[in-house]
């Protein structure tokens, strides 16, 4: 089993649903402005912004940028306690209690996707209460990033185990792919031929960001064309 | 022994900082513990509130702390390796500069060891290191080699200060108890004489491969990432050689200091600081030809990442700190140091700052740039170091001063044994060594 996504360009509107829903489901903390001019804005599902071409055939478009779960994370052979490691079904996961705070996966991931807790994390009043249960808050020093919201699988996994039966495709969907409004996200097992996302990943319009460096990206762009 | 003190010793100026510190040495003590405190409280303000009051955001991530981390601990190069290098060689013009060298390294290392600490977002989780750590990441290396270069180091220093204890507590120098303590029985006879060169030999050649792995494990951290401008094959030796060449420079700019203050120029000749400066221009060279090679190549590969690294220090933001490390580690230090009119003591003054400055913005310049140009296209605004930052840092280099001033107000800055033992033998063990050098007289020609 390898958890993947396929996000297809030609599909997606840039409406930034997608980052909003992650922000939401996973608590990520929203951060001052003055904090977010400095560049600490926490975004676990952030929109690239992407320019094609010059003026006047200037393209400009936001493409949605999770985490990209490489198969080879730079990230996870520098971390120096474990608190970032590939699990058994591919997805890059982040122990919070265990990091130190060194940012040294930070500076290794070619992606750059990954937040600081900077200060203690906050809510504005009223949006306290609206936290996720199912996700943890995390403490002030800390390293975060897209978990594939793993939570989720584990919820899956438990009710399939429930209703013994093994877990079906749709039983497991991320925030991003549940509320893309266009259904650009795609989500599921890359090993797996009856998922969608298997199909999508051998399309010849696939495509995989920084491919060059041997990462192994586990996130797969589909390419436009017009 | 009581009134030992009063008999002249033929090294009375080693002696008399320790004998009448002066009143001028607890002003400036004084001076150095408020901004210590001053640097406590705002280090304890940022345990409170967490790495935000610092400068740092994403995607620099890291600044000043690691910047000063790997400048300090290059610093810490001076010291134990350099000393080593010279016994090791057998240079008789060490003597008066291998003790002022391990110091530097002793307190420095431990400066420069607490940095990733104080880096960390969470220091409270310090023993996950040890109880969890993982040999395959860099960071796991560093703290095993700086740990032992640390210990090395440390029992280097005391190793050849026993004998100069020895002579403080024969003194009846006060505090008694430390030198009796300290001094662990030495009597100067003939065997503990054996054993204490024979201790000496081991450590120094012990030292220097550990102190050649510290630079280089310091580069890994960088190198071992697949980042634009880190990623590079060059970057241990080329950082073994930066640490080099700023710790001649720290340790010359400590030996002109020492010899104002404390009136050392009978031991601290421009003989010294001549051999020294020629040393500190071949580092300059070797320097310059290490920086020369990693740009070049870069540029000629011409990755579009790489370029984008390459043109951000060469003519976008950090332009003024790449010519300024240019400027300060080599152009001036090489002017200074060729001509023999301007290879005086002021100016190798200057050479020497100018070199330890350089240094410093070399640090600056391989940590920030590759982190400020991510691969993807985000918005990346400029690293402004905090006022945090800068009083860790100003902090950082008063400890640096007060350590070294606790150090001189007990123990010698020079080896006075060491002075001695030149004094007494090195003049005929030269001569034999030199006439061991020298062709043998032919047995034919002796025969006829």
């Amino acid at each position: 089993m390898k958890w993947g996504m396929v996000i297809d360009l030609q599909k997606c509107t840039g409406c930034g649903e997608c980052a909003a829903a992650c922000k939401m489901e996973n608590n990520v903390a929203i951060v001052e402005q003055k904090e977010s001019e400095m560049g600490r804005t926490m975004l676990w599902m952030d929109m690239l912004t992407i320019y094609e071409g010059e003026y006047p055939r200037l393209r400009v478009r936001q493409i949605p940028r999770p985490c990209m779960h490489c198969d080879h994370p730079p990230c996870t052979k520098v971390c120096p306690v474990r608190a970032t490691y590939i699990n058994e079904e591919g997805i890059v996961a982040q122990i919070y209690p265990q990091c130190i705070g060194c940012r040294y996966c930070m500076a290794a991931c070619p992606y750059t996707v990954k937040s600081f807790n900077w200060y203690k994390p906050e809510w504005p009043p009223g949006m306290a209460r609206a936290t996720n249960p199912d996700v943890s808050v995390r403490p002030v020093g800390v390293v975060e990033k897209c978990t594939f919201c793993v939570h989720r699988l584990q919820k899956a996994k438990e009710q399939a185990k429930f209703e013994a039966r093994d877990l079906r495709e749709g039983d497991f969907q991320p925030a991003c792919a549940d509320c893309c409004p266009t259904g650009a996200i795609v989500f599921g097992d890359l090993e797996n031929r009856d998922h969608q996302v298997n199909h999508l990943a051998h399309s010849p319009r696939a495509e995989k960001l920084l491919e060059d460096l041997g990462t192994e990206p586990k996130v797969i762009y589909l390419k436009e064309v017009d | 022994m009581e009134h030992a003190s009063a008999r002249p010793h033929p090294d009375a100026a080693l002696l008399n900082p320790i004998e009448n510190p002066g009143r001028m040495y607890y002003y400036i003590v004084v001076g150095l513990l408020v901004i210590i405190l001053y640097t406590g409280f705002v280090y304890i303000r940022q345990l409170w509130f967490g790495l935000g009051v610092t400068g740092m955001a994403q995607p620099v991530t890291w600044g000043f702390y690691i910047i000063n981390f790997v400048f300090f601990i290059g610093i810490s190069h001076a010291g134990t390796l350099i000393s080593a290098i010279l016994r090791l060689s057998k240079a008789e013009w060490r003597r008066p500069i291998t003790r002022m060298a391990e110091v530097i390294t002793a307190i420095v290392l431990a400066i420069g060891g607490l940095h990733p600490i104080i880096d960390l977002g969470r220091p409270d989780r310090i023993s996950h290191l040890f109880f969890n750590g993982r040999l395959q990441s860099p960071l796991l290396w560093d703290v095993a080699s700086i740990t032992a270069y640390f210990t090395a180091s440390t029992i280097y220093l005391y190793i050849p200060l026993i004998p100069d204890i020895a002579i403080l507590r024969d003194r009846g120098v006060k505090p008694r108890w430390l030198y009796e303590f300290l001094s662990w029985g030495w009597q100067g006879t003939e065997r503990q004489h054996k054993v204490l060169d024979r201790a000496m030999n081991i450590l120094m050649v012990m030292v220097i491969p550990i102190a050649v792995s510290v630079h280089t494990i310091i580069s890994y951290i960088f190198a071992m990432t697949v980042q634009p401008g880190w990623h590079s094959t060059i970057f241990g030796p080329y950082f073994v050689v930066g640490a080099i060449f700023s710790g001649i420079a720290a340790i010359l700019v400590l030996m002109i200091v020492f010899r104002k203050v404390f009136h050392l120029e009978g031991y601290l000749k421009h003989i010294h600081f001549n051999y020294l400066s020629i040393l500190l221009l071949i580092m300059s060279l070797i320097w310059f030809y290490f920086t020369f090679s990693e740009y070049l190549t870069g540029y000629y590969g011409h990755e579009p990442n790489e370029m984008r690294v390459f043109w951000y220090k060469f003519s976008g933001d950090f332009a003024p700190y790449f010519w300024a490390m240019i400027i300060c580690n080599f152009a001036l230090p090489v002017a200074i140091l060729c001509n023999r009119k301007t290879r005086t003591i002021p100016g190798i003054l200057i050479a020497s700052l100018s070199v330890v400055v350089g240094m410093w913005m070399e640090r600056l310049i391989i940590v920030v740039p590759s982190l400020a140009n991510p691969r993807l296209p985000y918005p990346t605004g400029i690293y402004i170091p905090s006022h945090t930052e800068w009083m860790l840092f100003i902090g950082g280099i008063s400890v640096f001063i007060l350590g070294y001033m606790i150090f001189a107000r007990f123990f010698p800055v020079i080896s006075i044994w060491e002075i001695e033992e030149g004094r007494h033998e090195s003049a005929k063990i030269v001569t034999e060594r030199i006439a061991s050098y020298m062709p043998d007289p032919e047995p034919s020609t002796a025969g006829e």
